[in-house]
């Protein structure tokens, strides 16, 4: 009897087993292609990253929107961090007021194209006043002025295939999003902070705005963006520059 | 879950008292996981904690704005803190889960309402005295201590599970701009961005004060005795738990 017992036993924990095994696989495939991985999803913060990405994005799947304030409430003090590039072609174009610069978009679209500040300036513009807060603990509300990224990736026509877009800056803080928040109403190009072209300091001639993740996440300085399907073949494959400083690629925090 | 193991452990080990646990297994397991992610929370909580040791009150706040409260210490000590929030929120799910778990089976098997809700007449102004006089004066509890909380140890108890853990989660969220843009009342009833960081510091550092007067407790009363309790669930040669 004991025999049986343990017989049964094995083979009950076998199949357990087994059906744990196949169920996390299934699991990771299903959550692979809703869009609940991170691209920083391996070591050993990976499991905390992951659970943090996945019920975020399942709580707001409904393209939830970040408080927006009154002009009364934008902060006097607006703080650096990450000063401008100090090196060409950053420094040439800011002394020629950026009239050379262009913004290439490639990767995953039906229409690459370039454009100039004048061009993104004739988009229809969009201004918000958001809280915007460092990973440090430090925080601000600014008005911004810019074009919501979604009217530029109607323009350029992403493809259905594209899961992330990457956004590289003159410095080496590149970074991505994943569609979601690209698309999200939010997330605009901005041009213009507290009614004044962008400061040189604070990304001239162009950033992002992601109103929903924290500030490290507002790419500055950008020159290029590029829509892919995985990140995997883009840089070190952890979806931005900023795991490799110890950072979370996910910062909705 | 909670209720099973003890019935069970409970009436096999019926001959001995000694065998009866004194801690549930789910109270015990629920305990080490917690120790775990809290000392994760408090050492990756400190890393962030370097990166800006400024406070400040309402929504916003950083340099050249007024602060509340001003650290001795310098900015970026100790580099970015990046390890600092990967750990941190890790940490916090196991806690957060953790805490589900012993919330939920703490309900289900009357665990607080028989064991962390004060007693009859513990709240007694002459009773509550008497147990802070022995407190204060270090008096080595009585061996029947052993098999129940007395007062003080029932009321922060039920302030830490029920009151300071939960403002941690909730002033925790209210930092989360995800989360705020779904669920806004955690940053608003706190009172803002801000205000929501420096409570959740000052929350941290009641908390750390809970365990270090819980570890001195545990040194006066036995250490290596208190702690094989907490780990086999027994009490060697004590009464059983009420």
């Amino acid at each position: 009897m004991s025999e049986n017992v343990s017989r049964r036993k094995l083979i009950t924990a076998g199949l357990t087993a087994a059906a744990g095994v196949t169920g996390l696989g299934v699991a990771a495939k299903i959550a692979d292609h809703y869009g609940l991985i991170p691209p920083d999803w391996g070591g050993i913060w990976g499991p905390g990253e992951t659970l943090t990405y996945a019920t975020q994005r399942l709580l707001m799947a409904s393209g939830s929107l970040a408080r927006e304030f009154n002009r009364s409430e934008v902060s006097k003090v607006v703080p650096v961090s990450g000063p401008q590039p100090k090196t060409d072609p950053y420094q040439r174009l800011l002394a020629g007021g950026f009239a050379d610069w262009r913004l290439t978009i490639d990767g995953l679209v039906a229409r690459p194209s370039t454009f100039s500040l004048d061009e993104i300036k004739r988009m229809p513009a969009k201004t918000q006043i958001t809280h915007q807060a460092c990973e440090e603990g430090w925080s601000f509300i600014a008005e911004w002025t810019g074009v919501p990224l979604s009217y530029v990736m109607n323009l350029v026509g992403v493809s259905e295939r594209a899961k992330f877009v990457v956004f590289w800056p003159f410095d080496d803080s590149w970074d991505s999003l994943d569609l979601p928040d690209a698309y999200h109403a939010q997330t605009f190009l901005a041009y213009n902070l507290n009614g004044q072209d962008l400061p040189a300091d604070h990304g001239a001639p162009l950033r992002v705005r992601v109103a929903r993740q924290l500030g490290y996440k507002s790419v500055k300085y950008l020159q290029k963006i590029t829509f892919v399907d995985s990140m995997k073949h883009v840089g070190d494959g952890r979806g931005s520059a900023e795991p490799a400083g110890g950072y979370s690629w996910y910062a909705g925090i | 879950m909670a209720t099973t193991t003890y019935l069970e452990a409970g009436t096999v080990s019926n001959t001995t008292r000694a065998e009866t646990p004194h801690f549930s297994l789910l109270v015990r397991v629920t305990h080490w996981l917690n120790t775990i992610s809290f000392i994760a929370l408090v050492i990756s909580g400190f890393g962030i904690l370097l990166a800006h040791p400024r406070f400040y009150w309402g929504e916003t706040g950083g340099l050249g704005t007024p602060s509340i409260l001003d650290l001795p210490l310098p900015f970026m000590l100790g580099g970015p803190s990046g390890w600092g929030r990967y750990m941190h929120f890790q940490a916090a799910w196991l806690c957060v889960l953790t805490g589900l778990l012993y919330a939920i089976s703490g309900l289900m098997s009357q665990h607080f309402r028989k064991n962390l809700l004060p007693a009859k007449g513990q709240l007694s102004w002459s009773a509550l005295k008497s147990e802070l006089w022995n407190h204060l004066r270090f008096k080595k509890p009585a061996a029947e201590e052993a098999c129940s909380y007395n007062v003080l140890q029932r009321l922060s108890y039920l302030v830490v599970v029920f009151f300071l853990f939960p403002l941690m989660i909730w002033t925790g969220m209210a930092m989360s701009p995800a989360v705020t843009s779904m669920f806004p009342f955690f940053v608003t009833s706190s009172g803002g961005y801000e205000t929501a960081r420096t409570i959740h510091f000052f929350a941290a550092n009641l908390l750390v004060l809970f365990v270090l007067v819980h570890v001195a407790m545990v040194c006066l009363a036995g250490f290596v005795q208190r702690t094989r309790t907490m780990i086999t669930g027994r009490v060697s040669g004590g009464k059983v738990r009420p």
